[in-house]
């Protein structure tokens, strides 16, 4: 059979993207999902979009996860490539997420906290077997969850303020309000990296990759022995302060998910036994993602607390080099470009060598062939 | 996704409400950043220069280091020819050049010689470029160490203390296991005496084309966020020993289309019964041959009227 040469065209782009738009829209017999729907309906996928895409705004995620078809990873990039375009204003104060509006909160240190245990929407404790109801056209609308009878404490207690009067727990890391925190948006990667960097590249960060290195480190390769100490998830407002002003605003309400992993420490000779934390932070509702970036931050203290670094988890330039997905889709699937040249370049070195190899085994042979041949 | 909306948000005209990006798509403050960094890599040649290079509406690894070179430098008066393995027909080379066509409002050429931008991915145009003209390369690994050495850390002391034996000892090897360097696209060279290079990944046959060029050259990776240049009449050496000098590929075979017997050849696969025929990567100077008269054992060969079809 005859191979037909592949070249491009401008031609075959245009073609290609035009059936890209029918298979996204599936069939046409099928209502069209509007963005309203992925916005409110497909709220966990928008929140992962948003974090992953560092740019809160729910109605551009939900945009993204429609335009590519429900692939994360692309409706992620998407965000990216439309974050990139907008002014950089300047940064806000920094969020207060004690005084956080909770609508979920739970430690695993302590049966009770101050406050309580608040468990919220989540499918923890569900049992995971497919409601065939959701299948069925027009169900029933879903019945409002029951109130509760008493107002939540506001702001609730964090577990740091348990802990406080001890100091069994290292002191929360704060920073000037003043000081402007590293941007990875605007400045390269750099190394050893600060508190600053490591933690945006850790929330910008790929949660399947902070998942699996998570994982690894509860396995054994490169232990922290986390233990939660707290999640909240829930809204808090944003301050910032314009140079004509002078003086703080509230520019919006957002959405927050953060987790405080507690992990020992056996003190040093300067410092007392103590536990440490490790700290996540997200965008939306994305508790997998920010336990797992609690971990892992945690995990790349090891330098800094003296521990010995040799687990991946606690490799500053293999997790925060890797951990983009934007990046990494990217690299990875260039390898669909075309490589002809190199490959030509190569297939000539191949065959060289094989050509030799064929010439020292032909020669070796016929040395063979003559020794073996009976004396006369 | 709606291309027609998408041509407005990117060609209306400045101000109107269409118009939703910036000229050349780069804001002007991140245009200065990486001139800034493109004038420090010209005056430091081989010098990998770190920038805050930008997430562009094309994936990682698919040339963002070099668009948004192009970017920060393109005017209305410049003409824009892009190639990919050498040829400007080649899909990515077509959307790049595109791009640029909608958001630059800008001339695009294939002729190598009358373009004064010239963007590539693998490939140094066969036509001897002249002075005035900037070559832009994508570059998907700036590091010519990395291979041997993972951490940048690491790399950035020994380019700094310039210390490379590594890669000499590397080399070595080399000699040792193949009876000769094995770098056949990539291959490192010392520029200017000073930086050890990655020329991208362009074949070993282009290195020559590096030294002393009339042209300016500047290297974008847009992933690992680097920029590093090599002046015009710069000394750019590719690495070997006096006993295993530095050599280029060479063919048996000439162009199969315009006979062409100093041009890099691709080799193009007929059938799955071993028949091939091998024409010039650089899709442009074999046209350009062909329509000198020159004539290769297989011209009006069908490759030659696919080459057409793509140009429309």
């Amino acid at each position: 059979m005859a191979y037909v040469a592949v070249k491009g065209g401008e031609r075959a782009i245009s073609n290609a993207h035009a059936l890209l738009e029918e298979a996204r829209r599936g069939d046409p017999s099928v209502p069209e999902l509007l963005v309203d729907q992925v916005r409110e309906q497909l709220s966990l996928s928008v929140d992962r979009v948003m974090a992953e895409g560092s740019c809160y705004d729910r109605d551009l995620a939900a945009l993204a996860i429609k335009q590519s078809a429900g692939d994360v990873a692309e409706a992620t990039f998407l965000m990216r490539a439309y974050r990139t375009t907008l002014p950089r204003f300047g940064f806000s104060k920094p969020v207060e997420t004690a005084a956080m509006a909770v609508r979920r909160r739970i430690s695993a240190a302590f049966k009770d906290i101050p406050g309580g245990q608040v468990l919220g929407a989540t499918f923890d404790y569900t049992h995971r077997l497919l409601d065939f109801k959701l299948a069925a056209e027009g169900a029933d609308p879903v019945a409002p969850a029951p109130q509760a009878l008493e107002p939540m404490v506001h702001p609730l207690p964090t577990i740091s303020s348990v802990f406080s009067h001890e100091n069994l727990l290292e002191q929360e890391a704060r920073i000037d309000g003043d000081d402007e925190p590293f941007d990875l948006t605007r400045e390269p990667m750099s190394f050893p990296a600060g508190r600053d960097q490591r933690l945006q590249a850790l929330a910008r960060g790929d949660e399947g990759f902070l998942l699996s290195l998570a994982y690894s480190s509860q396995r054994g390769w490169g232990s922290t022995h986390p233990l939660c100490g707290e999640i909240r998830m829930g809204e808090v407002p944003v301050e910032f302060i314009p140079d004509e002003l002078g003086f703080p605003i509230e520019i919006a309400d957002i959405t927050l998910t953060e987790c405080i992993m507690l992990s020992g420490f056996a003190g040093s000779a300067e410092r007392a036994p103590q536990y440490t934390r490790g700290y996540g932070l997200t965008f939306g509702h994305n508790e997998r993602k920010t336990m797992s970036m609690a971990i892992v931050d945690r995990a790349l203290r090891a330098r800094e607390l003296g521990e010995e670094v040799d687990a991946p988890c606690q490799d500053e330039e293999f997790v925060l080099y890797h951990s983009d997905n934007v990046e990494a889709s990217g690299f990875v699937q260039h390898l669909k470009l075309p490589h002809y040249v190199d490959f030509q370049a190569d297939l000539l070195f191949l065959r060289k060598l094989r050509a030799e190899f064929f010439d020292r085994k032909a020669a070796a042979e016929a040395i063979t062939a003559l020794q073996m041949e009976p004396a006369e | 996704m709606n291309a027609q909306s998408n041509d407005a948000a990117l060609t209306a005209t400045s101000n109107s409400p269409e118009r939703y990006y910036t000229y050349g798509y780069l804001d002007e403050q991140t245009k200065r950043m990486i001139r800034r960094a493109i004038l420090k890599a010209v005056a430091i040649p081989g010098y990998q220069v770190p920038f805050g290079s930008r997430e562009m509406p094309v994936p990682y690894g698919w040339g963002t280091g070099g668009i948004q070179l192009t970017a920060a430098i393109i005017g209305p008066d410049d003409v824009y020819k892009c190639i990919d393995q050498g040829a400007d027909d080649t899909t990515n080379a077509v959307s790049i050049r595109r791009f640029f066509a909608k958001v630059a409002d800008v001339a695009t050429t294939e002729d190598t010689a009358e373009a004064t931008i010239i963007q590539s991915r693998h490939r140094i145009p066969e036509h001897p470029l002249k002075d005035g003209q900037i070559m832009v390369f994508q570059v998907p690994q700036p590091e010519p160490l990395r291979g041997l050495e993972p951490r940048e850390m690491e790399t950035r002391a020994m380019h700094a203390y310039e210390e490379y034996g590594l890669q000499y000892v590397s080399l070595y090897e080399n000699v040792s296991a193949f009876g000769r360097i094995a770098a056949t696209a990539g291959y490192p060279v010392m520029v200017d005496e000073r930086y050890l290079m990655s020329p991208s990944p362009i074949p070993k046959f282009d290195n020559p084309k590096l030294h002393n060029s009339q042209a300016l050259m500047l290297f974008g990776a847009g992933r690992e966020k680097r920029i590093y240049a090599i002046p015009p009449h710069t000394t750019v050496r590719s690495l070997d020993f006096e006993d295993y000098p530095f050599e280029t590929q060479k063919w048996e075979e000439s162009c199969a289309l315009c006979a062409a017997d100093d041009s890099y050849l691709d080799e193009v696969v007929l059938d799955d019964q071993g028949q091939r025929m091998f024409v010039c990567s650089d899709s442009h100077y074999c046209s350009d041959r062909r329509a000198q008269g020159l004539r290769g054992p297989m011209a009006g060969h069908e490759l030659v009227d696919i080459d057409k079809d793509a140009g429309q």
